[in-house]
């Protein structure tokens, strides 16, 4: 539509059409997006008994639902443990990522290629479950937060976009100025490379932080102990396993469907309060996303 | 510059590697987690060909061949797993077209402000955590108060269970994924849209084209190296169908639709009181080789047809 102005060529009634018929499917688009998920977040103030309905607002305002979740114990543990691994498991893929994107960024280093294929093949081939489970035993890891952390550490595709960054917007000359100036490869690194690509720490920190936060898979498989599980793992037994009786326990005067209908708003509570730290964080990277997807496609 | 280089050529090897040792000592750190992470558990794969007990090591188990890949295959539950895998794997390629629609979609919003609404609440749902993600599907498709069945109330179906019936398992996961999934995808789409040449855009405009045409002679060929590296890509995992969705979502009920090889190896390998590690890797193996076997059959074949290709 910028050309059309610019070029003064007035579109012709058919793109009327497709703009009007576009702006509609896309409302109707956007509110099957958006319908659920105010659904999910009226559905936790919902005091009233719960009936089959599209009508959203509640017929009664409660926060039951949020005073059961808060009073629950073993999510907070979760909560707590979650955030750790968050922040421990970005850190580690950063560390990760830089490590091993900036030397392979240098086009001169010896054996370059041969280390690039040894990344790059984990991409397509692994050992498996079983094999992975074998070895993270034999290490001695099991039960440890380190076997779910260290190895999530390891994506080749972040790494690449790292690396595609530092070779292609990070200038060369730079380098040549630091070394001649007497400045130590990791001086350089540090005081002038990683400043300069905030933006790509940013998405590939992000994309590590959601990666772990979402993660209940890899915890549910080495993690044995409730007090180093991660939110996700207490959120399966709540929320897909019905395992909540505890919860609810305080209220057994109360008939069975009371009793249903609290357990079902306290999972739609509890669904806004496990969201609610990605849902923070969301609005800060979001500028990120796209500059991150475009140097990730760039064939690195 | 290039002098530069030859220069450093012409040193020898020891030399220029002692020249950047603070490179190599860098690339040790993940390398030494790629190696005790990745590429050791590639040596446990030998008891896929091995009789392996949990008390044993590795080494010294017996050899048994092929026994534990040619069982899984004569399994009487072989066929409904793969028929499975198969059908959740492609269903879920063959909905990628959702991400590009949107993508067009957005490109051509005439507000600015509106599409960065719609832009942000389609990421939205990307952020949502897998088990999240499940609960909300269960409670969404909940017979007595879930809002599906409310809407489909209103057309006149009556409430039903529908997790607890097997036809329908595909179609829940394949587009609660596109519901997740479809406005994070359409990011890389919109961002190709950013790159099309304005010159193709002016010179169709000016030989009168209509904004449809222009989408189909000039966005779409200038997408496709995009769309086809992309499907490429998810056809080197089709049978490894994201089981962290498919074990939520599974229940005694639909388990004839729902059971897929990951599941199916998670099962046996680590949570059934008898654990066949040997078995369980078999199978992870046969996996592993079919989706590099597809991968390769994929990107030769796109390399013919339309010169874009992984490699």
């Amino acid at each position: 539509m910028r050309l059309q102005h610019k070029n003064h060529i007035r579109p012709c009634a058919q793109d009327y059409v497709f703009y009007s018929v576009n702006t509609l499917l896309i409302v109707l688009f956007t509110l099957i997006i958006a319908y659920p998920l105010l659904f999910v977040i009226f559905a936790s103030f919902d005091g009233g008994a719960g009936t089959l309905s599209v009508n959203i607002w509640p017929s009664k305002w409660s926060d039951a639902g949020y005073r059961a979740v808060f009073e629950y114990g073993p999510v907070w543990i979760g909560y707590r443990n979650s955030l750790l691994y968050t922040v421990v498991g970005a850190l580690f893929g950063l560390i990760f990522c830089v490590c091993a994107a900036y030397p392979l960024a240098q086009p001169n280093l010896d054996g370059r290629n041969l280390f690039m294929g040894l990344f790059v093949f984990t991409m397509y081939f692994g050992g498996g479950l079983i094999p992975t489970y074998l070895t993270i035993r034999s290490y001695g890891l099991l039960d440890n937060p380190l076997a779910v952390l260290v190895p999530a550490s390891v994506s080749v595709y972040n790494m690449i976009i790292m690396r595609t960054y530092f070779s292609t917007q990070i200038p060369r000359e730079l380098r040549e100025a630091a070394q001649l100036d007497g400045c130590a490869e990791m001086r350089y690194l540090v005081r002038i490379v990683l400043p300069l690509s905030v933006p790509i720490l940013a998405v590939v920190g992000l994309y590590y932080a959601v990666g772990v936060w979402n993660s209940y898979f890899d915890a549910m498989v080495y993690l044995s102990s409730r007090n180093k599980m991660p939110l996700t793992v207490f959120l399966r037994e709540i929320l897909i396993l019905n395992d909540s009786a505890d919860m609810t326990s305080s209220m057994d005067v109360e008939s069975m469907i009371t009793m249903q209908e609290r357990q079902r708003v306290m999972k739609y509570s509890l669904i806004v309060v496990s969201s609610v730290p990605m849902f923070i964080l969301y609005p800060f990277v979001q500028k990120y996303f796209v500059q991150g997807i475009m140097i990730g496609s760039v064939k690195g | 510059m290039t002098g530069k280089v030859l220069t450093e050529k012409r040193k020898p090897l020891f030399r220029r590697v002692w020249q950047n040792r603070a490179l190599y000592l860098m690339l040790m750190i993940p390398l030494t987690v790629l190696i005790l992470f990745r590429y050791v558990p590639m040596y446990g794969i030998q008891i896929a060909f091995k009789d392996y007990m949990p008390s044993d090591r590795i080494s010294e188990s017996p050899w048994v061949g092929l026994r534990f890949i040619s069982r899984f295959i004569s399994n009487y539950k072989f066929l409904t797993i793969m028929k499975n895998t198969l059908v959740l794997g492609a269903y879920g390629i063959a909905t990628f077209p959702c991400a590009l629609l949107l993508a067009l979609s957005v490109h051509y919003l005439t507000s600015s402000v509106f599409r960065k609404l719609v832009q942000t609440i389609s990421y939205l749902p990307h952020f949502i955590t897998t088990v999240v993600m499940c609960s909300i599907i269960l409670q969404m498709f909940d017979a007595r108060t879930g809002l599906f069945n409310a809407i489909m109330q209103l057309f006149g179906v009556p409430a039903r269970n529908y997790m607890g019936i097997e036809s329908a398992f595909k179609h829940i996961y394949v587009w609660t994924n596109v519901w997740q999934g479809v406005g994070y995808s359409s990011i890389i789409y919109i961002a190709s849209l950013r790159g099309v040449s304005s010159e193709l855009h002016e010179a169709a405009l000016i030989d009168g084209a209509t904004l449809v045409q222009r989408i189909r002679h000039v966005d779409i060929p200038s997408l496709l190296p995009t769309v086809c590296v992309l499907l490429i890509m998810s056809c080197g995992s089709l049978l490894s169908v994201g089981y962290e969705k498919v074990y939520l979502l599974q229940n005694s009920m639909n388990l004839n639709a729902s059971e897929v090889i990951n599941t199916y190896v998670y099962k046996q390998g680590l949570t059934s009181t008898l654990p066949q590690y040997s078995s369980a890797t078999a199978i992870g193996l046969f996996v592993a080789i079919v989706n590099l076997i597809l991968l390769a059959t994929v990107n030769g074949v796109t390399g013919r047809l339309s010169g874009s290709s992984l490699w």
